[in-house]
């Protein structure tokens, strides 16, 4: 079993990567369910209300498992990564702690309100429960972010007696340009997911001739929504965070964009396999001058290669990162154009009679997912070797005490329960869109 | 500052316990005091507005004990690691029990859950209590802060230390009666019929048992750790919180006799503040006691984050925990009057 650090980190991205599956929903589906219910208050319309309530049910079921699967996020910085919060607790406990109190509180009150409240609150107050809701969620995805904004560009501390970081001055830390960014990107992609799910459930319901008004209403939102975020996502968030890689983790960027040369109008790599062993991209397919207008905003930028600096220095997983950035960035470009594609056909009316673009829609949600999952395995395997950028190596963050054998342990046991958690929530999810939205403001019985 | 931010996470820890604790009791005597499908509906729908708030306070406390003492955090977590993630899943099971339950008419579906539920909840506050006797026995902490421990040694409670011995497994028990008992006044404040009168009848016994129970681990204590009673002549507080606990106990007998459940429910309420708080009052300024030396306890002092991160926390702390508490004020006002049973299909 050897090393437990393997174990240690595979546990945490296995973790929060499911993890995030939920929240990335649930933080962009408050946004959507804020529209609706805006919208039932203008217009009086009750299909508006009809579809927000069809889409607070999912929005709770998602939630049940975000939360459940975030408490074990909390617990394993102190069972796995002891030595990382020993010396960085002084500071990223600030978030942590702030997130507790100012977001989750304000969460769980807000969804009883919103799933148990609709008849003894009243629209107007019910509204305003759908809003509090969307801001306790988009605060959590702050303080979440500002944590690992930290953890990937260090600022806002120094260093105590014992060695250990403390918090030198709050609103550094707090407004790191890096969490800020990086939280931007985040939060759009959400919406991404969201509006993605909404599309699809829309167009579901369009194939196959049901819920007319309700499905017209998740197509409509969800392409537009959809079409705006996928702009926002690429720019100028992601155009942004790529900035910021390239002035910070040079070495980050070298690595997602495989280049092993450096020098000016660096070209950029739409396909290609990275061969580390032989320092070279194999097979590309290259645009030049690209990566450097992305990276420094001039065609003459010096993009840095691997080769300048020491392999020591280099991230652990240089092909995963490779592959996982451009599965992001082609995604993201893809997710463009079948928006934008579904928008020209929602304006000429066309978007309910045409099969293939409500195929397309309806197949499409998965992928949302999928592009953030590789964002994220960018941004912390870029982050590599450092568990703190340039302060703490992930190798001297794990917990010097537990054995390789019980986080293989836990690793497997968390195994088992997420694949039935997984089951159960598929099994949830697929009842509650079978059953469909239905009308009147009774949260029924059904089953 | 160090010694103020000791006692907002004692204080958090404390309500967490209280909190969390009344829907760790339903949860235990759920089998038992809910026997048709009606009757279960009317314990899940008294804890259903509050439960998920009641477990933020884990969180929130938690963080605060990450921002104000991470050295503590980061050694506890890491050496009780297999017993840490024990509560983890049995937090997970319970959580998912409580949602998903309701999602599907069907017996098996929720005899199912309701087995998981109660299942959960009555390991967590055993697992709780071991850990509150883990720290008041205290663990091998060595020079370099850190510290691994068997899941039980020899029973005893000298060295080699296991999370299970004699004194650890008692502190646990005690736990899950006084939070069963604690959960009965609330269901017997917060429901109606047949479930409020078995929660009635089984407080009245359960609360025996904390009484004879509180004396023994109170007596195990002394004999465990006697540097916290030869501490308490010098410790106002710690008189000041003792009395708090034994006027809830007071209240609670004199609720359950003239049938003020709420007035009982308060009580027990502040029977366990008012205990732990106490205990907090004599084992300060030490956080986690070494069995092996007490040169490498973790302490106030050594263990505390820098000064700046400390008043930082406590201004934004002074905004968050009075949002916090008017959270719960509105839903105890929403919710208030006896619950019905959660509606069919109802849930997240
Ligand atoms: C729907 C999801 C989605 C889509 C379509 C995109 N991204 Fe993204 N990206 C994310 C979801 C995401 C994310 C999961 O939200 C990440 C992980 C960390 C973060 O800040 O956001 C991320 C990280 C991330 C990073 C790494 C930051 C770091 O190393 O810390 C860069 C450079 C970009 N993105 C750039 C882009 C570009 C140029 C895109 C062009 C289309 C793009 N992203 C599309
Ligand atoms: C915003 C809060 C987050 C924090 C504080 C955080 C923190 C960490 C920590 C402590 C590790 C282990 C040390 C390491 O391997 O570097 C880690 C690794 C990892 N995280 Fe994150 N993470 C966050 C969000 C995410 C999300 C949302 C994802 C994916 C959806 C993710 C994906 C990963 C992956 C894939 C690894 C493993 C990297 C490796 O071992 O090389 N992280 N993260
Ligand atoms: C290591 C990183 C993370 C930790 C420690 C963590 C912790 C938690 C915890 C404890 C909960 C449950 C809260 C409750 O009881 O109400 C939760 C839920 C949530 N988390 Fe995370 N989380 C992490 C990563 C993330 C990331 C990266 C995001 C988004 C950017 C995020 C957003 C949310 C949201 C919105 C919820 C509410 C529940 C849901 O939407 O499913 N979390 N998280």
């Amino acid at each position: 079993m050897g090393d437990p650090l393997v174990w240690h980190r595979l546990q945490f991205a296995f973790t929060i990567i499911y993890h995030y599956l939920f929240p990335q929903l649930t933080m962009g589906l408050a946004l959507l369910i804020v529209v609706l219910k805006a919208r039932a208050l203008r217009s009086g319309d009750e299909a508006y209300n009809d579809a927000a309530r069809f889409w607070i049910r999912i929005f709770g079921i998602n939630f049940a498992v975000g939360v459940v699967t975030g408490i074990p996020m909390e617990f394993q910085f102190g069972t796995n990564w002891s030595a990382f919060s020993r010396y960085a607790g002084g500071v990223i406990g600030q978030t942590l702690g702030m997130e507790g109190l100012f977001a989750f509180f304000l969460e769980s009150t807000c969804l009883g309100l919103l799933v148990w409240g609709e008849k003894r609150l009243g629209p107007k107050r019910h509204f305003a429960a759908a809003l509090a809701l969307f801001l306790g969620s988009w605060l959590s995805g702050y303080f979440i972010t500002a944590t690992n904004g930290f953890m990937q560009h260090p600022v806002g501390y120094t260093h105590a007696l014992d060695g250990t970081l403390q918090l030198a001055s709050f609103w550094a830390f707090l407004l790191n340009p890096w969490s800020v960014a990086q939280y931007a990107h985040t939060m759009v992609a959400s919406v991404v997911t969201a509006s993605f799910v909404m599309a699809a459930v829309g167009a579901y319901y369009t194939l196959k001739g049901l819920h007319g008004t309700q499905a017209r209403i998740f197509l409509n939102l969800g392409v537009t929504a959809g079409l705006i975020s996928s702009v926002l996502v690429a720019f100028p968030t992601g155009d942004v965070q790529g900035k910021l890689v390239a002035k910070h983790q040079p070495v980050a960027l070298a690595a997602m964009e495989g280049r092993f040369e450096s020098g000016p109008r660096a070209e950029i790599n739409l396909f290609g396999q990275p061969n580390v062993k032989e320092r070279r991209l194999d097979n590309p397919v290259r645009v030049p001058g690209v990566l450097s207008l992305l990276a420094y905003g001039t065609f003459s930028g010096n993009v840095r290669g691997l080769n300048e600096f020491p392999q020591d220095q280099w991230p652990t997983h240089i092909e995963l990162l490779y592959y996982a950035f451009h599965i992001m960035a082609g995604l993201g470009t893809l997710f463009i154009g079948l928006m934008g594609l579904a928008m020209l056909l929602r304006w000429k009316g066309l978007i309910h009679r045409t099969r293939w673009m409500l195929w397309a829609l309806m197949l499409a949600f998965p992928f949302p997912y999928i592009a953030t999952t590789c964002g994220w395995m960018t941004a912390e395997l870029g982050r590599q070797p450092w568990l703190i950028y340039g302060l703490m190596r992930t190798a001297a963050g794990a917990s010097p005490t537990v054995h390789a054998g019980s986080t293989l342990f836990t690793l497997i046991g968390f195994t088992g329960l997420y694949f039935v958690l997984g089951l159960l929530f598929l099994f949830l999810i697929g009842r509650e869109i079978a059953h469909g939205p239905v009308s009147g403001a009774g949260e029924v019985a059904h089953g | 500052m160090a010694e103020l931010w000791f006692w907002l996470v004692s204080v958090m820890v404390a309500l967490y316990v209280v909190m969390d604790g009344f829907d760790f009791g339903a949860g235990a005597l759920h089998l038992v005091v809910a026997r048709t499908n009606e009757e279960r509906r009317t314990v899940l729908g008294a804890i259903g507005p509050y439960w998920d708030g009641n477990e933020v306070w884990l969180l929130a406390a938690g963080g605060s004990l990450f921002l104000a003492f991470p050295k503590v955090l980061a050694a506890g977590f890491s050496g009780f690691y297999l017993a840490m993630f024990l509560v983890v899943w049995s937090l997970i099971l319970r959580g998912i029990a409580l949602e998903f339950r309701s999602h599907v008419q069907d017996t098996l579906w929720r005899a199912f859950w309701d087995a998981v539920f109660s299942a959960a909840s009555i390991l967590l506050p055993v697992l709780l209590g071991a850990a509150l006797g883990n720290v008041l026995r205290g663990v091998p902490l060595d020079a370099s802060g850190t510290f691994e421990l068997a899941f039980f040694t020899d029973f005893r409670t000298g060295n080699p230390v296991g999370i299970l011995d004699w004194f650890t497994v008692l502190a646990g028990l005690f736990a899950l009666v006084a939070l069963a008992a604690h959960g009965a006044l609330f269901l017997a404040w917060k429901t109606d019929g047949p479930v409020h009168d078995r929660a009635v009848r089984m407080a009245r016994s359960l609360w025996i048992a904390v009484v004879l129970l509180w004396i023994a681990a109170t007596a195990a204590t002394a004999s465990v750790n006697p540097a916290i009673f030869a501490a308490l002549p010098g410790r106002p507080l710690g008189w000041l919180f003792s009395l708090v606990a034994l006027a809830g106990l007071a209240t609670v007998f004199t609720g359950l006799a003239k049938g003020h459940w709420l007035a009982a429910f308060l009580g027990s309420g502040a029977f366990l503040l008012g205990l732990l708080a106490a205990t907090a009052a004599c084992v300060a300024p030490v956080m986690l006691r070494s069995t092996l030396d007490p040169a490498y306890d973790l302490t106030l002092a050594n263990a505390a984050s820098g000064s700046h991160g400390l008043r930082t926390g406590l201004v934004w702390w002074c905004v968050g925990f009075p949002l916090a508490a008017l959270y719960f004020a509105m839903l105890f006002r929403i919710h208030r009057g006896k619950a019905a049973a959660a509606a069919e299909g109802e849930g997240y």
